[in-house]
């Protein structure tokens, strides 16, 4: 064998050491800077930041603040599409727990392209533990503190201003299409909220969204009826609540109280939640009793 | 052939020998098949070129991780998958209307559609409860592998009940298909209703179908069973002919009438199992790419089956492009752009030719 030259060692760690130096410094300042945003929550809070400049593209829930929606859209947050995604060519995606399906998660790590998994808890704690991990995935955990310091003190705020004295039995109907009534049972974003401002779920030993027997909407005998403020076809109205034969003889038909709410408002736990729970404990206050 | 010369007595706006123009049908749709897998693999979200990417290994250079993954992993995977999907459903449904002698007959008959749909409700809502050991070890696997076996169990349980002393009476499996898919309907209905906001969102895609799941994992557990159904199917077509005359007639004519159906029923259920398990529920392939070609050039399952094949691949291949760009960056699921295109082209057709189908 050879005996190689000293220099040959020295150049070797040399061009190592001016390497690690490199790759150092380019780590340290080159932030992410092709974002993809999948989840409506995880928008919002991107947007809060004021990192939106960063946003390539973002998911079909992605529809708050409005100028999300002039994004491209990659698809629907568990149906994305493999492709869809790399071609907006992100070197980061910010994903909320649940986006899929796992087979283009799957493709998207081959492709090393980082992807960062954001928990979904429908608590005080979840929301700021959000904040602070997508201002990790960005690179700006200083603003995401404050930010999580703010929204978190809203919240404390808003939820000190509640009244849980005698709290509402609150019934959230997610759909009522032809009659049938849709709604929140235990374990669901609807109900965290309604606790949140001072109610109870009306609805008891149901575990998620479900259709519901006339008998046991009548039975669940809500004090509010609550429903997401919506449009058209899918729009309830006062009148669907009264004369719907389930609910007509409920506290909630009888005294016409029927809270309606931006759905991503109430339902995203995310930086407006402080606004939701002050939004529906009023609400629920200047109701009935 | 016998067959080919009836129809044309009793349908003189056909009139003539068209195997000429069946094999020249077959030449065309063979050339139409590989420009749709070209297009296939050229066109996507991404503008990644397949011809910058052919160059450049040409040219002994690597390709770009990200442009190699979108070629290698995403694009040439859902074609092949296209492919193999698109021909079983359309030779399925070439094979069943000939058994059942029914212009309306597709593989949902033999109970494949329905019992795979069951299948996949039970794995998405159900699924949960198996132990952590076989979730971990089928991961994202548990719902192709759950309507495959869905498929396979309610056909063989309809071939069950309408075999008496070997003889399979195809009214009998025509009629206890309905009462099997009202059945198995009923108890998706109920595990539908178990089914919680995500489950219920993961089963409606399901059931309007895609190939955008497609892998190279999948493609090789599909394409065993779907080339072999494939390959069998073309020794059917005797038997499917002579089946045409009616069961009595063909089995004067020497053709084993158990042992085609047998082995149509068994194809069937392989070609269709494996296709629905990978791509969900894609409609109207099966129905309308037969009877398409039997206008064009007449019943002859000879040159039927094989152009099935051809047509069916290619007409899925292109819905699946139509599918990824048409609202890209996001996909619309292609089980919509197969009934929408599909269904108008269709009725055009039954308009303009109106009592030509009559088979």
């Amino acid at each position: 064998m050879t005996k190689l030259h000293p220099f040959f060692w020295m150049q070797i760690a040399l061009s190592f050491v001016v390497f690690c130096v490199i790759a150092t410094s380019a780590i340290a300042e080159e932030k992410p800077s092709r974002i993809v945003s999948v989840g409506g929550s995880i928008t919002e809070i991107i947007y809060a930041l004021g990192e939106e400049g960063r946003l390539v593209a973002r998911d079909t829930t992605s529809n708050y603040p409005a100028e999300a929606n002039a994004l491209p859209d990659v698809g629907y947050i568990r149906r994305l599409s493999p492709e869809g995604l790399l071609s907006v060519n992100p070197d980061l995606i910010i994903a909320r727990e649940g986006s899929g399906p796992p087979e283009t998660v799957e493709l998207i790590r081959e492709a090393s392209i980082n992807m960062v998994e954001i928990p979904h808890q429908f608590t005080a704690e979840g929301i700021v533990l959000k904040i602070n991990l997508v201002a990790d995935a960005l690179g700006v955990p200083e603003k995401g503190k404050v930010l999580a310091d703010k929204v978190a003190a809203d919240l404390a705020a808003a939820r000190a201003a509640v009244k849980a004295d005698e709290p509402k039995r609150v019934l959230f109907i997610l759909s009522m299409t032809g009659g049938n009534i849709m709604a929140a049972g235990d374990k669901t974003s609807a109900q965290a909220l309604i606790e949140l401002a001072g109610g109870v779920n009306a609805l008891e030993g149901v575990e998620g969204f479900k259709p519901l027997t006339p008998e046991a909407v009548s039975l669940s005998n809500p004090d509010v009826i609550l429903v997401m403020d919506r449009e058209g076809d899918h729009e309830i109205s006062k009148e669907d609540i009264v004369t719907h034969p389930a609910l007509a003889s409920t506290p909630a038909a009888l005294n016409g109280a029927l809270v309606k709410l931006d759905g991503m408002l109430m339902l995203g736990f995310s930086v407006r939640t402080a606004e939701a729970v002050t939004a529906l404990s009023q609400a629920l206050m200047s109701t009935g009793s | 052939m016998s067959l080919a010369l009836q129809d044309t007595v009793s349908q003189p706006k056909l009139a003539g020998d068209r195997t000429h123009r069946a094999r020249q049908l077959t030449w065309l749709l063979a050339l139409g098949l590989v420009g749709a897998m070209l297009l296939s693999l050229a066109v996507g979200a991404s503008g990644a070129s397949l011809w910058d990417g052919v160059f450049d290994l040409a040219m002994g250079r690597e390709l770009s991780l990200r442009d190699s993954i979108i070629l290698f992993e995403i694009r040439l995977p859902r074609t092949i998958m296209g492919v193999l999907v698109g021909a079983a459903l359309a030779v399925s449904g070439a094979v069943m209307q000939g058994l059942f002698r029914n212009p309306l007959a597709d593989p949902g008959l033999v109970g494949v559609s329905a019992g795979a749909g069951l299948g996949a409700i039970i794995a998405i809502v159900l699924g949960g409860m198996l132990p952590a050991a076989i979730q971990a070890a089928v991961g994202y696997y548990l719902v192709p592998l759950a309507a495959f076996v869905g498929s396979w169990f309610t056909t063989i349980l309809l071939y069950q009940i309408s075999t008496r002393k070997g003889r399979t009476s195809v009214a009998t499996m025509l009629l206890a298909g309905i009462a099997l898919g009202a059945l198995t309907g009923a108890l998706s209905g109920m595990l539908v209703y178990m089914a919680d906001d995500a489950q219920l969102r993961k089963l409606t895609f399901w059931g309007m179908g895609s190939l955008a799941g497609a892998t190279w994992s999948k493609v090789l557990a599909a394409s065993p069973l779907i080339v072999i159904a494939l390959s069998v199917s073309p020794f059917l077509a005797r038997g499917l002919n002579g089946l045409a005359l009616g069961e009595a007639a063909a089995s004067h004519m020497g053709i084993p009438v158990q042992i085609t159906k047998n082995a149509a029923i068994l194809m069937v259920a392989g070609a269709t199992g494996a296709a629905v398990a990978v791509s969900g529920g894609i409609g109207f392939v099966g129905l309308v790419v037969p009877h398409l070609l039997r206008l064009l050039v007449g019943p002859d399952h000879k040159y039927l089956l094989l152009n099935s094949a051809l047509l069916g691949a290619a007409l899925l291949l292109l819905a699946d492009v139509i599918s990824r760009i048409i609202i890209s960056p996001a996909e619309l699921p292609i089980g919509i752009v197969t009934a929408t295109l599909g269904g108008p082209f269709f009725l055009w057709i039954l308009l303009r030719q109106r009592g030509l189908l009559d088979m």
